[in-house]
């Protein structure tokens, strides 16, 4: 095969995200892979909190005086916030793999839904984790 | 060297080359990552909603509470498999972003290599401790 010279005119390249005007479900096809990459780092999180658990009394309160403190509960809320919106994210996602919710009223309905959704659930599960202490 | 061997070897299988490679895709490993990332993604549901009530009963307390909780066989049982459902789940996800946005062959292959070591390691880490925190309890 003769090897292909690239062309030295500039050639047309597709619109990428910054050209676009944002839009629901844009923002939150964007926003899952975001929310995913963020727990994905946030893993090594639960990792060295059960290492200082294993460890033994003493890295642990380390541990649970970081995650008790004002930052600490600031990050377990915005993390529980980011794992509801991963997983209506991937609700969404499910509906869709069954072939359903594709038109427009709906993938709207459930782009709005993941994020109403997400921080409704967040607010219970913080809610009642502090009313039950 | 391909061109030597013009009939197919059939000693192994009676399988055609055609046939072996079909449904397989360019990855060659076909729809097995798609296929494993809606898994668990339906296991993550289940076990990420009790991982979250168990972190939810051991905010705030002591060590030998928070250790107690966890060597609970239920509790422990429930967090290998969360970790093991969400260690296999990101580490698709995070390949599928890098193979969507890093194209340079080289760098590729170092990000893949060093996210399969990222999960492979948390997935020890968490492993580790929890059986270590499980078994202790028995002594």
């Amino acid at each position: 095969m003769a090897p292909t010279a690239r062309p030295t005119v500039a050639q047309p390249l597709s619109p990428h995200l910054q050209i676009y005007r944002w839009t629901w479900t844009m923002a939150m096809s964007v926003f899952h892979r975001i929310t995913g990459t963020a727990l994905y780092g946030g893993t090594a999180l639960v990792a060295i909190w059960l290492l200082a658990l294993a460890s033994g009394p003493v890295a642990y309160s380390y541990v649970a005086g970081f995650f008790g403190s004002v930052i600490g509960r600031l990050i377990l809320f915005v993390y529980t916030w980011i794992l509801m919106h991963h997983m209506l994210g991937g609700l969404r996602h499910f509906a869709w793999d069954f072939g359903i919710g594709f038109d427009r009223e709906k993938r709207l309905a459930m782009s709005r839904l993941t994020l109403i959704g997400s921080v409704a659930l967040t607010l219970i599960i913080w809610a009642v984790a502090l009313l039950v202490r | 060297m391909a061109q030597e061997q013009i009939r197919q070897d059939t000693r192994v299988s009676i399988r055609t080359p055609r046939a072996r490679v079909s449904g397989l895709g360019v990855a060659h490993h076909g729809v097995s990552h798609w296929w494993l990332q809606r898994i668990t993604a339906v296991t993550n549901l289940v076990l990420m909603l009790a991982f979250v009530v168990i972190i939810a009963n051991m905010a705030g307390r002591n060590y030998a509470e928070a250790a107690h909780i966890v060597a609970n066989p239920f509790v422990s049982i429930i967090l290998i498999l969360a970790l093991l459902s969400v260690t296999l789940h990101m580490r698709i996800g995070m390949q599928v972003i890098i193979e969507d946005y890093v194209h340079a062959q080289a760098t590729k292959i170092v990000a893949v290599f060093a996210n399969n070591v990222y999960a492979v390691l948390v997935a020890v880490a968490c492993l580790y401790a929890v059986l270590r925190i499980s078994f202790g309890q028995l002594a």
